[in-house]
């Protein structure tokens, strides 16, 4: 200290300790990029590869012609047994997620709460196994309804949770609005409370339709017996499927196969990416909006 | 969606002061109330219903698969769980192996997949620009898209050659002194690429729970760790992983029911084995791939019932591990609600 030569910066250098410190912090903050890194990378080699091997099979006869050429049956099963599990999952989620927003300030809720945790966690196969002992063993058939009931348990957690999280950003002041001219409960929610979260609605219903239109495991038990040359629109018999045909085609292993099932592949995982990123787009703008 | 537009007009006659005989007010308000009253109960009603069917849908499926398991259950009892033999031709059947395959292969993705998707959620809230963290937030949630059929099948087709050829090799001459660490075998199809393809499942879901947590950490304790001259990393050893904790096993123990339910993807890489192996590198099967690959056969109702069996040990296994992440994560998350 009572040095002539005075320097201002010499006791903020890292000496020592401090400079293993900073090295060690260094390398976690490397270790973290590149973990991120990773998955992304991961992301992108999974895609490419579907991409790269999948358009080869790509033509306008294998989206439209039914088997041994292409999967246009499959595409139209797939696309009905979707459209009726929507059906039956859309209304109910809302409503559950209405009586957890409007009605439920009780136990009750955080039970429904707790059983919509444990649904979401529940595993795609027991949930087959579940639609098998209640449908298919007493009618004696596979049906694409079962497969239905099956993927609307599934998509179920997930439009309800997105529908409450989306109810709680409603504004108190349209609520309270409402109140004050005396609407009653049901007419504000109809009139103001549902319309206004409208959008968020649908967004997380395309996702539960991203979600359920890739599950294999069901369908398997429910839905995989059927005739891939035409197109079947009876949804109470065995509906032909995309992922039950890339399951078939993935244990059959012979080369034609494996291009049908890259080609229907990399159809599936289109339409998937394209409607979660759009879903995803579309709830991060409406829930912008009504955060202002 | 009819209803609303149809109750739209209605609202705003209901709410316009209408300048008319007193008499007609009166009744039309009567009216009014008794629909409101009935439309209030209505709409309560139709709401609980809908609640009530999803719990009810819960039951049935713990029911339902219980009672399918049954003849299996009266049959073998509770030493079914951990018998080994399997073999439907002779009606013997016992969940040791794929009871075996499974905890070990779940493991073995959480053990890879938490610190990796910890890192994740380190980076995308702390350390990363807003921007990247836009970008890259959904990418990683992306992962959780891509369909297991789907992923199953890349692993069969590119990662399990890869694996066979590059990695297996690699870790038997590093590591071949440790048992888990077999000689390779020909295929590629083994336990060890299952566990890697339930890693990349894992992570997602993990790595956006954990980013959820860390974001919610008051920045001021943060900032206070670092102008005490704490590091980046000991703020976050120190500060974010502590007060985090209880959630972040919460999330690690939800990404390992997801691990202990895949099916299809797993079905597909792991090579249908039917015994217990040390070597990693070995075939092997787990409880939900063996449903997904015998069930659509099984043709004898013993057959059925051990596979319905076998739901019912993975549904038990599921419900506790989702069970304790909820209990865990409501239990000692205090902050958490603080913070929101």
């Amino acid at each position: 200290m009572s040095d002539a030569s005075f320097d201002p910066a010499a006791p903020l250098a890292p000496s020592g300790n401090l400079r293993r410190r900073r090295a060690f912090s260094r390398i976690a903050e490397y270790g973290a990029t590149a973990a991120a890194l990773a998955a992304v990378g991961v992301l992108g080699i999974v895609i490419f590869g579907v991409a790269v091997h999948g358009a080869s099979a790509i033509s306008l006869d294998f989206l439209l012609k039914g088997s041994p050429d292409g999967i246009g049956p499959e595409l139209v099963g797939t696309a009905e047994i979707v459209a009726i599990a929507t059906l039956i999952a859309a209304p109910v989620g809302i409503l559950l997620a209405l009586y957890l927003t409007e009605f439920g300030n009780s136990r009750l809720a955080s039970w429904i709460k707790l059983t919509l945790d444990l649904m979401n966690g529940l595993p795609s196969i027991i949930v087959g196994l579940f639609v098998f002992g209640l449908i298919v063993k007493a009618t004696h058939k596979q049906s694409g309804f079962a497969g239905s009931v099956a993927l609307a348990i599934i998509m179920l957690p997930v439009i309800a949770r997105g529908t409450i999280e989306i109810l709680l950003l409603v504004p108190s002041s349209l609520r309270e609005a409402a109140d004050a001219l005396g609407v009653s409960r049901w007419r504000t929610v109809l009139g103001v409370i549902l319309p206004s979260a409208l959008g968020g609605i649908l967004t997380s219903t395309v996702l539960a339709v991203a979600r359920a239109a890739g599950e294999t495991a069901p369908l398997l038990l429910l839905c995989s017996v059927y005739d891939p040359s035409q197109v079947t629109l009876n949804p109470f018999e065995a509906l032909p499927n995309i992922p039950t045909t890339i399951f078939r085609l993935s244990e059959e292993a012979s080369p034609e196969g494996f291009t049908q099932a890259w080609g229907a592949g990399l159809v599936l995982l289109t339409f998937i990416m394209v409607a979660s990123i759009g879903a995803r787009i579309l709830l991060a703008r409406s829930r912008s909006k009504m955060a202002q | 969606m009819a209803p609303i537009s149809s109750t739209l007009p209605a609202v705003s006659t209901a709410v316009s002061p209408v300048p008319g005989s007193a008499p007609a007010r009166s009744r039309s308000a009567d009216r009014r109330r008794s629909l409101d009253r009935l439309g209030d109960g209505a709409l309560y009603c139709v709401c609980a219903l809908a609640a009530l069917l999803a719990v009810a849908t819960l039951v049935g499926v713990a029911y339902l698969v219980v009672h399918g398991a049954g003849p299996a259950i009266s049959k073998f009892g509770l030493g079914f769980v951990t018998d080994t033999e399997w073999q439907p031709t002779f009606g013997a059947f016992g969940a040791g192996t794929v009871l075996f395959g499974t905890l070990v292969s779940s493991f073995f993705a959480l053990l890879l997949g938490a610190p990796i998707a910890i890192s994740i959620g380190l980076y995308l809230s702390l350390l990363a620009p807003k921007g990247l963290r836009t970008a890259i937030s959904p990418l990683v949630e992306m992962l959780a898209a891509i369909p297991s059929v789907i992923l199953g099948f890349w692993g069969l087709i590119v990662l399990a050659p890869f694996v066979q050829k590059n990695v297996e090799p690699w870790l038997h001459d590093k590591l071949g002194f440790i048992p888990l660490f077999g000689p390779p075998q020909t295929t590629g199809l083994s336990v060890f690429t299952a566990s890697l393809i339930l890693t990349i499942m894992v992570i997602p879901i993990v790595a956006s729970i954990s980013r959820d947590l860390f974001l919610a950490v008051p920045r001021d304790v943060q900032d206070g760790a670092s102008a005490l001259g704490a590091t980046r990393w000991e703020v976050v050893r120190g500060v974010v992983l502590p007060s985090t904790a209880s959630g972040v096993v919460a999330a690690s123990l939800l990404g390992l029911g997801r691990a202990l339910g895949e099916a299809i993807a797993v079905a597909q890489v792991i090579g249908a084995g039917t015994q217990i192996n040390a070597s990693l590198f070995e075939t092997g099967d787990t409880l939900a791939a063996r449903i997904a690959n015998q069930f659509p056969g099984a043709i004898t109702e013993m057959h059925q019932a051990s596979l319905f069996y076998l739901g019912a040990i993975l549904l038990a296994i599921g419900l506790i591990s989702n069970v304790c992440a909820q209990w865990i994560g409501r239990r000692f998350d205090y902050q958490r609600g603080a913070a929101r």
